[in-house]
């Protein structure tokens, strides 16, 4: 077999076999049972009083939902105004400028939810101050935000009616202390071993071969590129992020980060098993998200590996495959299978130009954001594949001649309400700020803004769409991939996107904690003959059933205009 | 605990809503048997209901009935505004929109769909008014002998009766209204109702007190109080339910409607947006094409048919003569839990018949015999009918009844039995009855009677001790007859899902016996309507829904706390007040089949559901490739059901779409077949069926529709 393919397989195996055992490891962590790790209590403890919260009082979903989004309002104002002024802060050796109130809007906003949009170049966009106690300290808080969203909902499917779902603070904390940091230590060491620099210095200066003098930005990056990858974040510390040898040095590196991408997302799947004591629940969960993962990361592979049907046709040869865009270290299958694994976490990291490869990756890559929940993003791809859940057991309920119920509670007119509402913002989001971008770029392309709208797009023709409409689904997806050629830093996309990264973050936590609220105070209704069981491959079949036509097929008419006109118009 | 809350405070609404039906004079006069109307399923279209169907698929297009069901009343705007797009094609000359013609059909189209749906709805209430028609003819007004404060006789009509009126019956006469018995004793004929020929006895006090309005009494008198104001009666309500009028949507159907708005919301944003992107590609969509496409992809075929699968659950329920009292009950029967029903009747056939003598150590067994049926030969219980046939002939024809007194059965000796002049006197009764009687008189129980006793008991017999002048003299074995095929009806409810409990009186090792032998999955012994109440509630708190079937007062309660308390159409007014359903036949094993009912009632919604939406992935690839085939060529790949032309393949999508509507009728209004395979198999079965079929079904039907009128293009 294929060397590259092989290297494909190798990692994902390798993130399996790491993440069943650091799924039981975080359930016992949410479950404040007895560890190891309890050695960082008093650190824990001394969080606690410094922030003056008591993280033992039990919370109902409203009480977690306030913190959640008290603190989330915190950090957004603190951060916008940190960006603002980071020209007068320290840590600033390259004298960079602050950032434009509209960019920072973005980019507060961007990384407060977890996406990581950047709009802006690390190298020129930042400071050392702001990527360490903005950028990186975001991206660690952002995904423990998620986690400790999803450990509440794991309290709310336990077998036991209460309004009790655990402590938010307690939860948030441990996301950090136990889970986060330590992983991203360990693969902090490994890239600094492989060469990524971790430096307060500015930008170094040296001579190249031809004897020009050329400027390397370094910095504190490693510290940085470990928690990208981990809480799916992907805001890289360089701009062109993981394609970038010092962000991603070499091919042992790209696996560890590949790994990284979809470890925690993959490990959470498994903690809802091992938390509620129901493997079954959680292999047919992972049985579905997989099938997804796998079938998209074989498409995109074997489009690259194909190579470019344009190229061939001008009688080249392409024996690596489609190398347009991707890093030579890397090569095609592990630039596509990065390309499925961080658009199906919402990471967003990329380690070759998205914009670049074969059509058909980038409509598996688009789709893989609309659904969202492949795997998805730490803590919230699970909570996005809760809403698919209520909805299949409402359909299969009534297929079954029962009033519908999830793990014993009755699913009623309003879960069903509310989950609906969910599974109909993403589409709502996606498709009406594409449809404003287009209808702006279209009619009023000329309009005197400091970008006019018709100078946005790289590409004319479909591909131009594909780059309006992967930005607005990568922002609604909270990924922050782009597909780069679409001229982003301007008030327009700033704002617009803007808008669509707060809705589409915190609508899906709301949503699916109240859900789980809602039935976790019902009675518990014991399971019988008659009643429908949701840790089947059955029940797994008609969720994947209803996420394609639901999630899929509804985005069917725009990725018709976009990537599948370019690719049925290739030769 | 709050779901039960929840769920009383329901009824209690459709109990005050109930109050606000339209009055309808009510009486039942011609003794038309209703079974033989109700169980006529020869056809589902009859010529008469169709064409009234027809003419309601019209009245009901008007805007505020249509507002009812969200996914239709879009259809209809979608509709409204190619009206005007026809309109403006037919007199501007503009051909930017396409040709008149083919707007003109789309139009039709989209009209006829409407029309289909409002068909459904308006078949499924023909068909409940056609049995409500049928009650109604019972409804010619009677006279009533009202009974004046004077105590002399009024005759009046019985529409004018009032709650709480008196009024007389003898041999003879059509009881004009519901009622309960306040004096007398009579046989009733209950024909036009039940269907049975058989006559009834209803008596003033106890369970056999309500009468109801058409029947007819055969033989002696009886005073009745009337029980409720006219057209409040379970048929009048039953009528109004089927007519809509008062038809409410149960919290089920609420939720499938959001889920189902939703989804028409998605398709709707996913329509609206396509301007702006065709715009951008440069690429003209008619206005028809929107409308369409639309109409295609939003939930039409079961929102279409989602309120004629409602009414179709009641009409079935009361084709097995279940009257019910909300569309809610007959959805709530589907998911109960618990069976709660009386052995007597439901389990075993009747009542107890007599097995065997076992006489005591020391008595002569023909003295023994001789004296059985000499306690019984005055007793005309059922029990004692059958120790008298059991003695045979042979004993019964040597003695003789002279000067014999009947002891009748008191709730303080609970026994019975004959003195005679000569001053023997003999009893029968329960063990410990006879115990007291004889230990009182100083006399010993027999300790080989007591073992016979525990055996019986154990066996699942009565023993039925017997006594001469306070002396044991032995026992008669009493048993139970369980009714064939019973077991398999259990098993078929345990494969559901659904546990069993029997309820008796008897002591709890004949319970167990029987429970056992029959296949019940609990029993309650020596039950007390408190202790029915207590494991019903119990049941409750464990989050399970119970049902029970009952006839006394004192079941009232149970009923009213139960989850779906079927009430004996012969039994009190009370009983059938707290039920929320009424059993016309008094069948106990009718619960049964009103739990099949509630579930193909969710079954047909859920299977129809699935259809719907699996249906759009056909629709997807048979109408966006046809939107951009003419500007972007390339996208013709898409079509791989390759349709002969753009307009061909959008006219079929939503010729489909339209006609898949009738073709659904029957089963809306039949129901899915329920099978008691269990939850999971079911759930493979229908979507295999309905989820598979509805992905390729439409493949072919369109593809087939095209072919068909590609010779217009």
């Amino acid at each position: 077999m294929n060397t590259e393919l092989l290297g494909v397989i190798a990692m994902y195996g390798l993130t399996l076999v790491l993440a069943i055992p650091l799924g039981r490891y975080i359930a016992r962590v949410y479950r404040g049972e007895k560890h190891w790790s309890d050695f960082l209590l008093p650190v824990e403890r001394g969080i606690y009083r410094l922030a003056g919260v008591d993280a033992t009082q039990e919370m109902t979903w409203k009480q977690h939902l306030k913190a959640l989004l008290t603190i989330n309002l915190i950090w957004f104002v603190y951060g916008f105004f940190a960006l603002i002024f980071q020209d007068k802060l320290p840590l600033n050796p390259d004298g960079n400028a602050g950032q434009t109130p509209d960019l920072a809007f973005n980019t507060v906003i961007s990384f407060v939810v977890n996406c990581n949009l950047q709009h802006y170049s690390g190298e020129s966009g930042l400071t050392y101050f702001t990527q360490l106690f903005v950028v990186m300290f975001f991206q660690f808080v952002s995904a423990a935000t998620g986690m400790a969203a999803l450990a509440a909902l794991f309290k709310a499917m336990q077998q036991r009616t209460t309004t009790a779902l655990g402590n938010f603070w307690m939860y948030f904390t441990r996301s950090i202390t136990r889970i986060l940091l330590p992983l991203s230590l360990v693969l902090a060491c490994i890239l600094v071993v492989r060469g990524t620099p971790m430096t307060f210095d500015g930008r170094s200066t040296v001579t190249t071969l031809e004897g020009a003098e050329q400027q390397i930005t370094q910095g504190p990056a490693a510290a940085m590129i470990a928690i990208k990858q981990l809480g799916t974040n992907g805001g890289g510390f360089f701009g062109v992020n993981s394609s970038h040898p010092l962000e991603n040095p070499d091919y042992l590196t790209n696996m560890v980060e590949t790994i990284s991408i979809i470890l925690i997302p993959i490990a959470l799947v498994f903690a809802l098993g091992f938390y509620l004591n129901n493997r079954r629940l959680s292999w047919t969960v992972f049985g579905v998200m997989t099938t997804g993962f796998v079938l998209f990361s074989a498409g995109s592979i074997l489009a690259e590996r194909a190579g470019n049907p344009a190229i061939a046709a001008m009688g080249i040869e392409q024996p690596m495959g489609s190398m347009e865009g991707k890093e030579v270290r890397f090569g095609a299958e592990a630039s596509a299978f990065w390309g499925i694994a961080t658009t199906a976490t919402s990471n967003g990291s990329v380690n070759a130009m998205h914009d670049s490869m074969t059509p058909l990756s980038g409509a598996l890559q688009m789709l893989d954001m609309m659904i969202n929940a492949f795997y998805g993003g730490v803590g919230v791809g699970f909570l996005n594949y809760y809403i698919f859940i209520i909805i299949g057991v409402f359909i299969a309920g009534l297929m079954v001649g029962r009033t519908p119920e999830l793990l014993g509670r009755k699913v009623e007119a309003r879960e069903v309400k509310i989950a609906t509402l969910i599974a109909l913002l993403h589409p709502f989001l996606i498709l009406v700020a594409t449809a404003i971008a287009s209808y702006t770029n279209t009619h009023h392309g000329d309009a005197a803004w400091t970008v006019a709208p018709a100078n946005w797009l790289n590409n004319p023709g479909p591909h131009g769409f594909s780059e309006m409409l992967y930005e607005n689904t990568s922002a609604a997806a909270n990924n922050g991939s782009g597909f780069e050629g679409l001229g982003d830093n301007n008030f327009f996309w700033n704002f617009l996107t803007g808008l669509v990264l707060i809705l589409g973050r915190y609508l899906p936590i709301i949503g699916p904690l109240a859900i789980a609220g809602l039935l976790a105070a019902k009675k518990v209704v014991p399971a019988g003959g008659g009643t429908l069981s949701t840790d089947t491959p059955t029940f797994g079949a008609l969720t994947f059933a209803l996420i394609f036509i639901l999630a899929a097929l509804s985005f069917f008419p725009a990725l018709a205009l976009g990537p599948l006109a370019e690719y049925f118009s290739m030769p | 605990m709050n779901a039960v809350k929840e769920r009383k405070s329901e009824r209690v609404s459709e109990c005050i809503h109930w109050s606000f039906t339209p009055s309808h004079s009510c009486t039942l006069a011609l003794p038309e048997p209703l079974i033989a109307m109700t169980n006529k399923t020869t056809s589902l279209f009859p010529a008469e209901q169709v064409r009234e169907a027809l003419v309601q698929s019209f009245v009901k297009l008007s805007p505020r009935t249509m507002l009812r069901n969200p996914v239709m009343f879009t259809v209809e705007i979608g509709t409204f505004i190619m009206l005007l797009v026809t309109l403006y094609t037919a007199f501007s000359g503009d051909g930017s929109q396409g040709s008149f013609g083919y707007n003109l059909t789309v139009l039709l189209i989209l009209f006829v769909t409407l029309l289909f749906a409002n068909f459904a709805e308006a078949i499924a209430e023909a068909r409940g008014k056609a049995q409500a028609a049928s009650l109604r003819k019972l409804r010619e007004d009677t006279p009533a002998k009202l009974k004046q404060a004077d105590g002399s006789l009024k005759t009046i009509r019985s529409s004018d009766l009032r709650k709480g009126d008196v009024f007389f019956c003898e041999a003879g006469d059509t009881i004009p209204t519901d009622g309960e018995i306040v004096q007398g004793l009579a046989t009733i004929d209950e024909s036009a109702i039940t269907g049975e020929s058989a006559p009834v006895i209803r008596e003033a006090g106890g369970d056999r007190s309500s009468v109801t309005g058409g029947t007819r009494v055969l033989s002696d008198r009886i005073t009745v109080e009337v029980t409720g104001e006219p057209g409040t009666s379970f048929l009048d309500r039953m009528i109004s339910l089927v007519e809509g009028a008062s038809r409410q949507k149960t919290p089920n159907e609420i939720a499938l409607t959001i889920l189902l708005a939703g989804f028409t919301l998605v398709f709707l944003i996913v329509c609206v947006t396509l301007k702006p992107f065709a715009d951008y590609a440069n690429t003209t969509i008619t206005i028809a094409s929107f409308i369409s496409l639309f109409v295609c992809l939003i939930p039409t075929t079961i929102g279409g048919l989602l309120s004629a699968i409602g009414i179709a659950g009641m009409d079935r329920a009361l084709q097995a003569n279940v009257i019910t009292k909300s569309g809610r009950a007959v959805e709530t029967a589907g998911d109960v839990d618990v069976l709660l029903l009386d052995k007597t009747g439901t389990i075993t056939i009747g009542n107890r018949k007599a097995t065997g003598f076992h006489v005591a150590n020391g008595v002569d067994r023909a003295h023994f015999i001789k004296a059985c049926a000499l306690s019984s030969m005055a007793d005309d219980t059922p029990e004692g009918k059958s120790i008298v046939e059991l003695a045979g002939t042979d004993v019964t024809r040597t003695i003789s009844m002279e000067g014999a007194e009947l002891i009748k059965f008191t709730a303080q000796t609970r026994t019975s039995g004959v003195d005679f002049g000569t001053g023997l006197r003999i009893r029968k009764g329960a063990q410990d009855a006879i115990r007291k009687l004889t230990e009182s008189a100083g006399n010993i129980f027999p300790t080989d009677v007591e073992t016979e006793v525990k055996r019986i008991a154990q066996n699942g017999g009565t023993p039925l001790v017997v006594a001469e002048n306070e002396r044991v003299i032995g026992c008669i074995e009493l048993q139970d007859i369980i009714k064939p095929g019973i077991q398999e009806r259990f098993e078929r409810l345990r494969k559901m899902g659904v546990k069993t409990v029997m309820v008796t009186g008897d002591n709890p090792l004949t319970a167990k016996y029987i429970a056992t032998k029959a296949g019940v999955d609990d029993f309650i012994a020596e039950a007390t309507p408190e202790d029915k109440m207590a494991y019903i509630k119990k049941e409750q708190q464990g989050g399970k829904l119970v049902a029970m079937m009952g006839d006394g007062t004192n079941d009232a309660p149970a009923l009213a706390q139960a989850d779906v308390g079927v009430a004996m159409n012969s039994g009190t007014q009370a009983a059938k007040e707290a039920g929320n359903m009424v059993d016309l036949d008094n069948d106990p094993t009718k619960l049964i089949e009103v739990v099949e009912i509630g579930k193909q009632l969710l079954m047909t919604r859920g299977t129809l559901t699935t259809f719907s939406i699996a249906n759009d992935v056909a629709k997807y690839f048979a109408i966006v490739p046809a939107l951009f085939m003419v500007s972007m060529p390339a996208l013709g790949a898409l079509n791989i059901m390759k349709l002969h032309s753009a307009e061909s393949a959008i006219l079929s999508a939503v010729i489909f779409n339209a006609i898949i509507i009738p073709m659904l009728i029957p089963l809306a209004l039949r129901g899915v077949k329920y099978r008691p395979i269990g939850a999971s198999a079911i759930l493979r079965r229908n979507l295999l069926l309905y989820g598979i079929g509805g992905v390729i079904v439409p493949f072919i039907g369109i593809k087939l529709i095209d072919l068909v009128i590609t010779p217009f293009f």
